[in-house]
């Protein structure tokens, strides 16, 4: 057995309060990051919630739309265009906007909602729980509530599977119109709206009373099983005028995000958040391994006196750090697992642990952690063991 | 008779031009096989920079340093810690590891010698200090212990690899009397079974009787 004292193992464990003051630091900026990712993923994801559920291949949106809650309307002919060509399946147009839900239960609370309208002869949308509740949208004025929304629209999922009738009024620039509330489905919040309706274009076009007819927000093209839809959006982009945009599902997926994350702060403040953190964590863990060394300079030279190398002391300093990093870690993780919880349950928003982030959390909180220690081990060369004697 | 140590015309400096001091002047020096040598002199007249040097600690800067096998005139970092290796070292503060058990401390010693195994170095360790009379003790923190003892683990940590050469600098200043005499005592015995040379520094008149040969320190040169 060739197995040798853990020096620095020892040594760091000597000074429980130092440790521990060391761990929390770690602790505490694992725990930032992994809030700052998730909550960012989140956003980003939840935001393209929408874009995944929706049945087709092949979006068209105005060139001035910016994102799903800055959506300019354009002609719905550009959408009919494409139905000559031999690929496509079905268009369906969908119709966006945000309106003033009034909370049915206390009455002078208003709060925008986010509302969506699809045409009822195809499927353009595949939210949970819309299939089966799509035909009661044919009658006037029923819409299905998003039994993921905040709870600031009152409890109209619970009085629903209640079975209470609910109704309540949806306003649009000072003209109100009554709803009834005939079913539920799954989409979510996101950054952008705290709650979502569904419900046919005609009934979108009765509350939305004031908007020019024949001007759609969404294209939606499905097209033939088997259609190279690379080659096919190459082809439209070329037939149709430059006033509509064709885009891909994955490249309208990735326009939505792309939003959040470059034209808007959110993505800046993140990224922000994420630094602060690290840099917390840098701050503490090379101050407690500083003042180790400082502190213990006497022993490192006693060490070397009696004929340890330099190097045995470097290592010594950045095992310390590997050890801080792993132990920090994990408590960390366990924390930001019941955190996510809590964000979940109070937000809304997907958050979740994946084994990516953990992964790269992790190696980010050792690249820190070294970081430090590098830092620190230069106060080593003030060991001097002519100064023990 | 072979010696340990050969030291010609050593001079040693310190600080940097103006300020330069010398506070070695012409050392000659040569030290037998098996000598117990105690070198005294009033404060500041350069033993500890002597045994320093001797001990590879400090660089030699001129004149001929032999310790052991080892020429130390230009020695690189890697050819000190060679001698390092073999020296044992007792300070006047015993330096031991506080972070580690008194076992521990020893064992930090025999792990720098190849093939070392760790049943071995567990069984060394514990027999030395039975030798110093901490058999009981093995597992105490130095913190708990009293100085004498303390300085005795240090003898431990100094002599359980068996090196040639054992370098003291005031082992028994911060003792009482009795366990200054026993320490002493016990670095005689203990040199005597091994057969290794001692040189020790100290201002303690009453332990020059374990000498071999007193030489005398004053204002940086040998009397
Ligand atoms: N690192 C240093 N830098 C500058 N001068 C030093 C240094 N170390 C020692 N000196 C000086 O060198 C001279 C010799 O010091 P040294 O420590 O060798 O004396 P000493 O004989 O061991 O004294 P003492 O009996 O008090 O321990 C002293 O004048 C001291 O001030
Ligand atoms: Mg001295």
């Amino acid at each position: 057995m060739f197995r040798k004292l853990p020096t620095a193992w020892l040594q760091l464990r000597h000074q429980k309060v130092r440790l521990l003051v060391a761990l929390s630091g770690v602790i505490f900026s694992v725990v930032i990051v992994f809030m700052q990712l998730g909550i960012r993923d989140a956003l980003f994801n939840s935001s393209v919630r929408f874009h995944e559920g929706l049945q087709g291949d092949c979006f068209l949106i105005s060139p001035r739309s910016t994102s799903l809650i800055a959506m300019q309307s354009f002609p719905e002919r550009r959408l009919l265009q494409p139905l000559a060509f031999d690929e496509v399946q079905f268009v369906s147009p969908i119709y966006l906007g945000f309106a003033q839900w009034k909370n049915p239960e206390t009455r002078d609370y208003w709060r925008n909602i986010f509302i969506i309208g699809i045409d009822l002869r195809h499927q353009p949308v595949d939210f949970s729980n819309v299939i089966e509740n799509l035909d009661q949208l044919k009658i006037p004025d029923q819409v299905l509530f998003d039994q993921d929304s905040r709870s600031e629209f009152g409890p109209i999922a619970s009085d629903f599977q209640q079975g209470k009738v609910i109704q309540t009024e949806v306003g649009n620039q000072g003209s109100n119109r009554k709803v009834k509330v005939v079913g539920l489905f799954k989409l979510g919040t996101s950054f952008g709206s705290d709650g979502n309706l569904l419900t046919s274009h005609l009934n979108f076009l009765r509350i939305f009373n004031n908007r020019q007819k024949g001007f759609i927000d969404v294209g939606l093209i499905k097209l033939k099983p088997g259609t190279d839809v690379k080659k096919f959006t190459d082809r439209l982009s070329k037939y149709l005028p430059k006033d509509v945009k064709i885009m891909s599902k994955q490249e309208f997926i990735e326009f939505e995000k792309n939003y959040w994350q470059s034209s808007t702060a959110i993505g800046f403040i993140f990224n922000l958040g994420v630094a602060l953190g690290i840099i917390v964590g840098i701050v503490v863990v090379y101050q407690i391994l500083y003042t180790n060394v400082s502190e213990h300079l006497s022993q490192y030279a006693t060490l070397k006196a009696i004929g340890y190398r330099h190097n045995y002391l470097l290592s010594m300093v950045l095992q310390q750090a590997f050890f801080i990093a792993v132990l920090g870690y994990i408590p960390g993780l366990l924390i930001t697992v019941i955190q996510y919880e809590f964000t979940k349950k109070a937000t809304l928003l997907p958050v979740i642990m994946t084994s990516e982030r953990a992964l790269f959390v992790f190696f980010a909180t050792l690249a820190m952690c070294f970081l430090s220690g590098m830092t620190a081990v230069h106060k080593l060369k003030a060991a001097d063991p002519a100064d023990i004697f | 008779m072979e010696s340990v140590i050969s030291i010609r015309s050593l001079n040693h400096y310190f600080g940097k031009d103006p300020l330069k001091k010398q506070v070695l002047f012409d050392i000659n020096l040569d030290v037998h096989a098996g000598e117990i040598i105690i070198l005294t002199g009033p404060s500041g007249s350069g033993k500890t920079t002597l045994l320093s040097l001797i001990g590879g600690l400090r660089s030699v800067q001129e004149g001929r340093l032999r310790s052991m096998e080892y020429e130390l005139h230009r020695a690189n970092e890697e050819k000190l810690v060679q001698v390092r290796r073999h020296i044992g070292y007792i300070f006047q503060a015993h330096n031991l590891l506080p972070f580690m058990t008194v076992q521990q401390n020893v064992q930090m010693s025999i792990e720098l010698h190849q093939n070392f195994c760790l049943k071995e170095a567990r069984k060394k360790s514990e027999a030395i200090l039975t030798e110093v009379g901490l058999g009981e003790r093995i597992h105490y923190y130095p913190n708990n212990l009293s100085g004498g003892q303390k300085q005795r683990v240090a003898i431990a940590r100094a002599l359980v690899n068996h090196p040639k050469l054992v370098l003291a600098d005031e082992p028994t200043a911060a003792l009482d009397s009795k366990s200054g005499r026993d320490v002493v005592n016990l670095m005689q015995r203990l040199a005597k079974e091994q057969g290794c040379t001692i040189l020790l520094v100290t201002h303690d008149n009453r332990i020059l009787d374990i000498a071999d040969r007193i030489i005398h320190m004053e204002d940086g040169q040998l009397r």
